[in-house]
């Protein structure tokens, strides 16, 4: 589909997300109560079949957090990017784990790099980080005096 | 006589003298020996980050470092004597670079190649993760700038370390106890 159909057809079904203008691909920002039930529906129905997630990061902008997804359709060829944001203090998004299984890595190194806890994740262990690491090294406000020199 | 040998006069470490039914070279013995181990120096592989591509392709065709020397990159510490740390060196390598180094047999030289080896390069303000120049772990011999250099510097670095070498090791070097190697 094309991008302004996406956009058309996406605006009718999720109305709860409102578009982002500009950038590369159509961009959608659902709440993260809504986002499970969004994400079954991108990747099942017969229009979207959005079967490949190829990025799941974070941006921490100094106020709150936003969690990024990039996905992809192999079959139909398009390309959507979905932006949850959340508060600081908790933040907190159900897993999509069991929609696109991938997942289960980038999650677990959003976890270990933000904090972000992804709910009924199956296996939240650190991916890169050693076991007794505290804080989380990707967040603007994170100290290490040890380590960091700062410019 | 012809220039090659007049040049190959020049190259090896001691005068020759022509006697009848060939001739006879004469050369301290310390000087033959360096002038053997810089043009045998064996590689390890050794490569964690960019600096590894330009150091692939030194060792290709087109910048062939066999022709100095360089011939095989031993896959195991025991059998090298010279690691090229190309690349970033983490926290998390730091002690595996640390036993690697340990395991080569001596004598064994150490070219620090590219910014992040040389200090940490790019990595050297706010960051947790990355060891601000591998001297930190090994001691190094040559250190070559670049993010990466390119295969002219990196074989420049390795002629250097040669003649660093045929110059006699002048660097005092210790063992873990303290004690110093000849």
């Amino acid at each position: 589909m094309t991008r302004e159909d996406l956009q058309a057809s996406l605006t009718e079904r999720a109305p709860g997300a409102p578009f982002d203008e500009g950038g590369q691909w159509p961009t959608i920002n659902p709440s993260a109560e809504a986002w499970p039930e969004l994400a079954r529906m991108l990747r099942e129905d017969p229009l979207y079949r959005f079967d490949y997630l190829f990025c799941l990061t974070a941006v921490d902008w100094k106020t709150h957090l936003t969690v990024v997804y990039h996905l992809r359709s192999l079959s139909l060829g398009h390309t959507l990017v979905v932006k949850i944001k959340l508060d600081r203090t908790t933040p907190r998004v159900r897993t999509v784990c069991n929609i696109w299984r991938t997942a289960e890595l980038l999650e677990r190194e959003v976890r270990e790099l933000f904090g972000v806890e992804f709910l009924e994740h199956p296996d939240p262990r650190n991916l890169i980080l050693p076991d007794v690491w505290e804080g989380f090294p990707l967040r603007k406000d994170y100290e290490d005096p040890v380590n960091m020199i700062k410019l | 006589m012809s220039d090659i040998q007049t040049e190959a006069k020049k190259l090896f470490p001691g005068t020759v003298h022509d006697t009848p039914g060939g001739g006879v070279m004469l050369g301290a013995l310390e000087d033959v020996i360096n002038w053997a181990r810089s043009n045998s120096l064996w590689p390890l592989v050794f490569g964690t980050s960019c600096c590894a591509i330009e150091m692939m392709s030194t060792a290709s065709a087109k910048y062939d470092f066999s022709r100095f020397g360089f011939e095989v990159t031993r896959a195991t510490p025991r059998q090298a004597d010279l690691i090229i740390i190309s690349g970033t060196i983490v926290n998390k390598m730091a002690p595996v670079l640390k036993r690697l180094y340990d395991q080569m047999a001596d004598p064994k030289y150490v070219i620090a190649m590219g910014a992040c080896a040389t200090s940490g390069g790019p990595f050297f303000y706010n960051t947790y993760s990355v060891v601000k120049g591998a001297d930190h772990v090994i001691p190094v011999d040559v250190y070559v700038a670049g993010c990466p250099p390119r295969p002219e510097a990196l074989l420049h670095a390795m002629i250097t370390l040669q003649e660093k070498i045929k110059a006699g090791s002048k660097r005092e070097r210790i063992n873990i106890d303290g004690t110093k190697i000849k």
